[in-house]
């Protein structure tokens, strides 16, 4: 077991930022931040990532809720899809009505 | 007609001074994010300054512009309330940068921009309508100003020993500069009457909760507000005025003509 240095004791922890901008229709992940709580995170995010009108919605998740794939994985992981063409929608047209997809 | 020039003067003074003040942390924040945060408010209250100015040099006429009347007047003709021009420091301490209390900044943001977000409220329905319009943009700006300062506010003092004695002292140290809000002058009686301005006095019930609760909300004692009623609104002002002018117009007049 290691010993919490002061200095970590003092770090707030990091937050993941996704902001959804005003044409936009998911919310897109723009960076990170250190901020102490998800309301800090918040109002920290809104003035570092939304300075120049990038957005009209914020989320923030604590980055060590993550769970992400490991790089090592990425042979089974991925390479598995890349000779399964008939995946790709493009072989369909998709009528004008039906909108976005 | 002067008591409405001195009066959008007042408000573009108070925005002026303040913006420059907190534009010292740009740089040396607390820590990044916090650094942005106060440059953001800083670039708020330049702004509000520029339109305030702006309406100003069409009322006053005669060839004045924003920049002739932010770089080329001195301390005695500026209106800003004492309380925005002193520094970022404890009472009693010395005045080297290291000094810098971000207490200080942040009590002073959360009672200005209080009274703020209660003032822009009611001049929406000034009957200059210029001014009723930068205070309708003002008024969103002043409300997140005032919910960063409150957040800090209890934070700082709702935080350790350390950060709720110097929250305290930082309180101790400024409210009495408050006074200065409610004291009657001649210009803002005179804007009152004529519709253009707000009576402080009307908003003197409401600023006093919401900074009551804010004091509660952060566990803080309520502090005396006694003492010398400053003047800085009548161009009287503190020491520190001329040094933070001094700073903020050198640039202007080492270069009259200077475009950029």
């Amino acid at each position: 077991m290691s010993q919490a240095t002061p200095k970590a004791l003092n770090e707030w922890p990091l937050w993941e930022v996704f902001v959804r901008s005003k044409q936009g229709l998911e919310h897109k992940h723009c960076g990170s931040l250190h901020a102490s709580d998800a309301q800090h995170a918040l109002q920290m995010a809104r003035d570092v990532y939304t300075r120049r009108q990038e957005g009209v919605s914020i989320w923030v998740v604590p980055s060590n809720t993550i769970t992400a794939s490991a790089p090592d994985d990425k042979a089974e992981f991925f390479e598995p899809a890349s000779d399964k063409i008939y995946r790709h929608p493009t072989f369909y047209t998709i009528p004008d009505e039906v909108g976005h997809m | 007609m002067t008591a409405h020039l001195d009066y959008v003067l007042h408000l573009a003074d108070n925005a002026l001074v303040l913006g420059q003040r907190n534009a010292e942390w740009c740089g040396h924040g607390p820590i990044l994010e916090e650094d942005i945060a106060m440059a953001n408010i800083s670039l708020d209250l330049v702004g509000q300054a520029r339109l305030l100015y702006q309406h100003a040099a069409t009322l006053k006429g005669d060839g004045t512009t924003e920049d002739s009347l932010a770089y080329f007047r001195d301390v005695p003709d500026f209106r800003n309330y004492t309380l925005l021009e002193l520094p970022h420091h404890a009472a009693l301490v010395g005045y080297a940068v290291d000094n810098r209390d971000y207490a200080v900044t942040i009590v002073r943001n959360f009672l200005y921009s209080t009274l703020m977000a209660l003032v822009w409220e009611k001049l929406q329905t000034s009957q200059d309508e210029h001014l009723a319009a930068i205070a309708a943009k003002s008024l969103k700006e002043v409300r997140y100003h005032l919910r960063h300062s409150h957040d800090w506010l209890v934070r700082l003092g709702d935080g350790t020993e350390v950060s709720h004695a110097k929250t305290q002292a930082a309180l101790n140290h400024l409210m009495p500069y408050t006074q200065e809000f409610w004291s009657a002058s001649d210009f803002e009686s005179h804007v009152t009457s004529a519709g253009i301005g707000v009576d402080t006095a009307t908003v003197r019930d409401d600023w006093q909760t919401l900074v009551n609760n804010g004091i509660a909300d952060a566990t803080l004692q309520q502090p005396s507000t006694e003492g010398f009623v400053h003047t800085g609104k009548h161009s009287l002002h503190s020491e520190h005025l001329g040094f933070l002018l001094a700073e903020m117009q050198s640039l202007a007049r080492a270069h009259p003509q200077g475009v950029w």
